[in-house]
């Protein structure tokens, strides 16, 4: 379905701008109230600003060995000091954050179009098309998705893939990993809607399949979409960090927040040098904790019937 | 008025299959509605009126639902054999339909322009511009003041009758020869009703469309008709020219519904309402469907189904009290 595909990246587009009224407005004002929500979101804004404008006032960028500069601790020269080859550690951090964070933001981004395409598919055609994506993606969701994730970066580590191209393979398991719950909400989702009066009165106004899905049917997932997609980044950029601890996503000397805590495997490291490690790990903890608050805090303006 | 038919419908069964067996929702029933009529079905819910309206317009869905007999011939043409895609080129350019719940049946996150412009868009091959500007006049057509804004605003930021009228514009906006409307009226304020009601007839009588009104209320079938239909458990009992049906309502049941209208200025001490219920559809024998609440019930009520017979001045009811050689059997 080349077209279908087409024309949801054209509703994932246009959307936001086409319903700019009343009804985003009043959402945004209904969010600003809620204080964590953004303050979450204040930390989220932060950790992007450090990650990506960050390393541009950095003077060690450059990521030289420097082997006089080894392991020392915080000084004035090296806010969070170096590590075991020389580098300097706060630059490191945000570099290893725009990785973390491009991959978190991509796999969404991916699992939520795969997601929603499938579950859309499967939700308003039912019948067979329904059956075989739901039953692939009963299939990974029974996998546990760590050992799925294990035996992934395996694959990739024995198939000699080159490290650069890593980060983009890491990406894509990511979202495999992730669609199939998206889709199952999706589906649930079309489901009840296309039983609604209105999509009865758009078969009387004898509307095309395509028409009532991507005019009709999606536009009422969006708030849907927003939040899952907030809160999936959080979980992507564990994930990542999770397969790059263990030496199976994106390989040093490429850093992201994963792989720097890596040092902690290090007993020295772990008990002499918490500088390598905490940075990190406070990263991590601080922007997942953020990005689910803030989805939460999303929830709760666009999606109040999920609300407890 | 001419008389060919717009719409024929012969014969029409359409049934639901549930586990506990069929229910024959509507069973057997034909009708007539010519260009420029307006014709009634009037009924107590769970009659089959409604599901009337869905079958003409296609919409019974399977597996539960199916059309199990019948013709249903539109302006020359079955509805019922033809392809999907030409049903689609029908729907909302030849044939068009309100709903009873004006609230439900808009889209909440769209807005009425871009809603209203759909089926333009679709049926009358606009472009957007063109569809913008005629959605502005059909809103004053509606009666609507300040059509841009409300082009612009959200089905939830209207009020019902409001939303109704936009149904109506929707459905008028591709000059439909035919307008099928289920209780269009049923949501709204009594004083919206009346609104609503004279607009259908005016936009009728503008541009020759045939109206099939669906409804419970016998003020509005005297209000609207001009030909009535009169259906009790999927079955016509009665139909007849509007004035002579009221006049002389020949079935029991039409004559209980007319007796239990409340009038006013005639304070009762109690209204009229007919005894019993509706008849389980799954529990149905051969037999009049309305026996067990008829006051005139004869033996042969409960064995055989009356057939539907002309009586006079083209009135045609189904019951034995009418059959000749039914007195015989008594």
């Amino acid at each position: 379905m080349p077209s279908i595909q087409a024309e949801v990246t054209n509703v994932a587009t246009n959307r936001p701008q086409a319903v700019k009224s009343s009804l985003w407005r009043q959402s945004i004002r209904k969010l600003l109230k809620n204080k964590l929500a953004v303050g979450g979101f204040a930390v989220v804004v932060f950790m992007f600003l450090l990650c990506f404008v960050g390393p541009l006032f950095s003077p060690y960028t450059d990521n030289k060995v420097n082997m006089t500069m080894m392991n020392k601790a915080p000084n004035i020269h090296h806010w969070l000091g170096t590590d075991k080859l020389g580098r300097d550690v706060l630059t490191r951090v945000m570099q290893a954050g725009r990785i973390s964070l491009t991959v978190g933001i991509a796999s969404m981004v991916l699992s939520v179009f795969i997601g929603t395409l499938l579950g859309a598919i499967a939700g308003y055609y039912r019948g067979i098309v329904d059956q075989v994506i739901m039953r692939i993606a009963d299939l990974l969701l029974t996998i546990p998705s760590l050992p799925l994730l294990f035996i992934f970066g395996a694959l990739l580590s024995e198939w000699k893939v080159p490290t650069d191209y890593r980060m983009y393979i890491v990406m894509l398991i990511l979202s495999l990993v992730g669609w199939p719950s998206l889709a199952r909400m999706v589906r649930g989702q079309l489901l009840s809607l296309r039983e609604r009066e209105f999509m009865q009165a758009t078969i009387v106004l004898g509307l095309r399949d395509r028409r009532k899905l991507v005019n009709h049917l999606l536009p009422n997932l969006v708030p849907l979409l927003i939040v899952i997609a907030t809160l999936n980044i959080g979980g992507a950029i564990l994930s990542e960090s999770v397969l790059s601890f263990f030496g199976l996503g994106v390989m040093p000397p490429t850093p992201t927040w994963g792989n720097m805590i890596d040092a902690a495997n290090n007993m020295i490291d772990f008990q002499e040098r918490p500088w390598l490690w905490v940075p990190p790990g406070f990263s991590i903890f601080a922007t997942v904790i953020a990005i689910n608050i803030f989805g939460d805090g999303l929830r709760d303006v666009l999606d109040p019937k999920q609300k407890r | 008025m001419s008389t060919h038919s717009l719409l024929h419908i012969q014969h029409l069964s359409t049934y639901f299959d549930t586990d506990e067996g069929t229910v024959k929702a509507v069973d057997d029933i034909s009708l007539h509605v010519r260009p420029g009529e307006i014709v009634c079905i009037v009924g107590e819910s769970g009659c089959g009126k409604s599901i009337t309206a869905l079958s003409v317009m296609g919409l019974i869905e399977a597996p539960t639902g199916r059309i199990a007999d019948g013709i249903i011939d539109f302006d020359g043409q079955n509805l019922l054999s033809l392809s999907k895609n030409h049903l689609r080129s029908i729907r909302g350019n030849d044939i068009a339909m309100i709903f009873q719940e004006p609230m439900s049946s808009l889209n909440p996150v769209i807005t009425i322009g871009e809603q209203m412009s759909e089926p333009l868009i679709i049926h009358k091959k606009m472009n957007k511009k063109q569809a913008q500007k005629r959605v502005l006049e059909l809103i004053t057509q509606v009666g609507i003041s300040r059509p841009e804004q409300i082009a612009k605003s959200y089905p939830h930021e209207l009020s019902g009758g409001m939303l109704q009228r936009i149904m109506i514009a929707i459905a008028i906006s591709c000059d439909p020869k035919l307008l099928i409307a289920d209780e269009p009226t049923t949501a709204l304020d009594v004083t919206i009703q009346a609104q609503i009601l004279d607009m259908l007839r005016e936009f009728r009588s503008q541009s020759d469309m045939s109206i099939l009104l669906i409804t419970h209320d016998l003020g509005v079938v005297a209000e609207m008709a001009d030909y009535v239909v009169v259906m009790y458990s999927g079955k016509i009992v009665e139909e007849g020219e509007v004035v002579e049906l009221f006049a002389n309502p020949r079935h029991p049941y039409t004559q209980g519904l007319l007796r239990s209208k409340p009038i006013i200025n005639q304070r009762q001490k109690e209204l009229y309402s007919i005894p019993g219920y509706v008849p389980n559809p799954l529990e149905l024998q051969e037999s009049c469907y309305f026996h067990e609440r008829c006051e005139h019930c004869m033996d042969i009520c409960r064995t055989q189904e009356p057939p539907l017979r002309d009586v006079e001045n083209g009135q045609k009811t189904a019951c034995w009290l009418y059959e000749k050689e039914a007195a015989v059997h008594v």
